[in-house]
């Protein structure tokens, strides 16, 4: 009954066919922002989890209470509240990583994943699977988030969560990290090569 | 030449459809329309045919780079003499050999990557192998500083087929231009081995040859670096064993540089190859010039100790650094450049002023022609649209007085 098949579905389904990231193209923003490293790109995916299931709760649990014309705001109130506490945690618990994420964990608020999950299964789904939702698409867009984390991190900074991997040996042979996989704009072409490997596994996925 | 033919002939009906290497086919068609002007003919319909086509351009193009090319196998071999103090030991072959075999793997490596990721893709999509490498094979080494190693070349090549022109639909569809993306991935992914002052003369022997013990009043830093470090006073510029420099050595190019760069004269011999074939576009060309030129005047209308770039006088600025390559080997790529006439005087034009405003005013890039061709490279489409829809707006309103 809690994991029925429709239930897996919606838990899992945002994992790979209908990622928030590689599939509906949201939250891009983010994933540009913060996957320099590993340990930002990891903390960021379980706040950014927790917020998005959350706040899908309690929006469910007020759907039926919250009058059409300003839902909007309502859901900003919520998910601004809840992203403070988030904020508020990190700053308490791991605040180098909070120094490091800076702006980006206050800018979940403006996340176009939120929006669109409270809009589009919240407000017209019960609070469990509107939990699950949150969870599943949380997970997609963590994954992805990590995904490209690891290489950026790997072939640009030669560590992984701050561990150096590559062995001394390869830079004594010539080796240089690849500088361009610290900025942005190679965040945005790691993106685009998971996509492209993604639509060549579903190709119902491939546009005419 | 007859017996390569008939070979050629021979060898055919085994790449055909049904034969025993018939997926092999694009790799033979490439290298038979490579050496000879195909056979085919149009089927239907009029249609006048020039008897240049994309291939035959493309060879025209390399002979264009052949000045720059040797030239900088020279120069490569004149800065390393020097920079040993063992120039008049030398003789002109022992300098040009020098350089031949320090540029030549880079030629290889360049060649190998880019034709090896065109045959692979061509294979995998059934298409016929594109020429456009060709010319982008040769560009890259001339580009890059002679000691930036080979395997970042290779990655760099790698990355700039694939993200900069498969992606985008091959030949003739790349929105940028190919070679400048390899550079441009090379600058900012390793920017220890592009830039600074150890990458652009070699002062370490090649294969065995030139070995020596570098003089002690050497510095590697080619001009427009020299330019970038400067404070204070007046601008000197001066050669890797500090004599001062002119304007006519800026012109003749025995500096330190990229490797096809840094003469002038070499490029320019080439500029009148592809403008006497009609290859490449005369608009652009001059107008890339002028625009250098006006921005270089302007710069040293108000020269600056903040900006030292603004010291040099506008004839500098044009010979210096990879500006006149870009003019004339870069912004005339007809793929990524605006086709429009009005709109060609208008993008190179922007070319030659952004070149020379990163140069002068971003005191983080020493060099800016690079990045100002990559830049206008984006605008070429919209400058064109502009172009003509305002021939479109023009010609109703003649419609309408009539």
């Amino acid at each position: 009954m809690l994991l029925s098949k429709k239930n897996r579905e919606i838990l899992l389904g945002p994992l790979s066919r209908n990622n928030p990231v590689i599939v509906q193209v949201l939250g891009i923003c983010s994933a540009l922002a913060v996957t320099a490293k590993l340990e930002p790109a990891f903390v960021m995916a379980i706040s950014v989890t927790a917020v998005l299931a959350f706040s899908n709760v309690i929006i469910s649990l007020l759907r039926n209470t919250i009058p059409g014309s300003i839902r909007i705001i309502v859901q900003l109130v919520v998910v601004a509240a809840l992203v403070i506490i988030v904020d508020q945690v990190l700053k308490a618990y791991a605040y180098d990583v909070s120094k490091q994420l800076s702006v980006f964990v206050g800018l979940i608020i403006t996340n176009c994943i939120l929006m669109g999950r409270l809009e589009a299964f919240a407000l017209g789904h019960g609070p469990w699977e509107s939990f699950l939702d949150g969870v599943g698409n949380g997970i997609g867009y963590g994954l992805i988030l990590v995904i490209v984390a690891f290489f950026r991190e790997l072939l640009g900074s030669g560590t992984l969560f701050g561990y150096p991997v590559v062995p001394q040996c390869l830079y004594d042979w010539g080796y240089q990290n690849n500088g361009l996989m610290i900025l942005p704009p190679m965040a945005l072409i790691t993106v685009a090569c998971i996509i492209w490997v993604h639509r060549l596994r579903n190709k119902d996925l491939q546009e005419k | 030449m007859k017996t390569l033919r008939n070979y050629l002939d021979k060898i055919k009906p085994n790449f055909m459809p049904g034969g025993k290497w018939a997926m092999f086919r694009s790799v033979f068609e490439g290298f038979e329309t490579f050496l000879y002007v195909p056979a085919t003919t149009s089927r239907s319909g009029v249609h006048i045919h020039d008897s240049i086509d994309t291939k035959r351009t493309m060879s025209v193009v390399i002979l264009a780079l052949m000045p720059a090319l040797l030239f900088g196998m020279y120069n490569v071999g004149y800065q390393h003499y020097l920079a040993i103090g063992e120039l008049s030991a030398v003789g002109f072959w022992t300098i040009f050999f020098f350089g031949f075999l320090a540029v030549l793997p880079k030629i290889i490596v360049s060649y190998v990557v880019g034709l090896g990721i065109e045959f692979v893709v061509a294979q995998w999509r059934g298409h016929e192998i594109q020429e456009g490498f060709l010319v982008s094979g040769i560009l890259i080494p001339l580009i890059v500083p002679v000691d930036t190693p080979l395997w970042m070349i290779a990655v760099a090549t790698a990355f700039a087929v694939i993200f900069a022109k498969e992606v985008f639909g091959g030949t003739g569809m790349n929105i940028f231009n190919v070679a400048l993306v390899t550079r441009a991935f090379l600058f900012f992914a390793y920017p220890s081995k592009m830039s600074g002052d150890e990458v652009f003369v070699r002062t370490a022997d090649t294969f065995g040859l030139g070995a020596g013990r570098v003089v002690d009043t050497f510095t590697g830093a080619t001009p427009l670096g020299q330019v970038a470090t400067h404070s204070g006073g007046d601008l000197v510029l001066h050669n890797i064993v500090g004599e001062p420099l002119s304007t006519l050595d800026y012109f003749l190019g025995l500096i330190p540089g990229s490797i096809g760069e840094t003469s002038m004269l070499a490029i320019l011999l080439g500029a009148v190859v592809l403008l006497w074939t009609g290859i490449a576009s005369w608009r652009v060309m001059l107008s890339v010039f002028v625009g250098g030129l006006a921005m270089g005047a302007l710069a040293s209308l108000f020269p600056s100790t903040v900006y030292p770039g603004s010291m040099l006088s506008p004839i500098d600025q044009i010979c210096l650094g990879g500006f006149a390559f870009a003019a004339v080997f870069m912004a005339t790529d007809p793929v990524t450049g605006a086709r429009t006439r009005t709109g060609q005087y208008i993008y190179g034009f922007l070319i030659g002023v952004i070149a020379i405003l990163i140069r002068v005013y971003n005191t983080g890039y020493p060099e800016g022609a690079m990045l100002a061709v990559l830049l206008m490279n984006v605008f070429a489409p919209l400058i064109d649209y502009f172009v003509v829809e305002g021939n479109i707006k023009r010609r109703l309103k003649r419609a309408r007085k009539a």
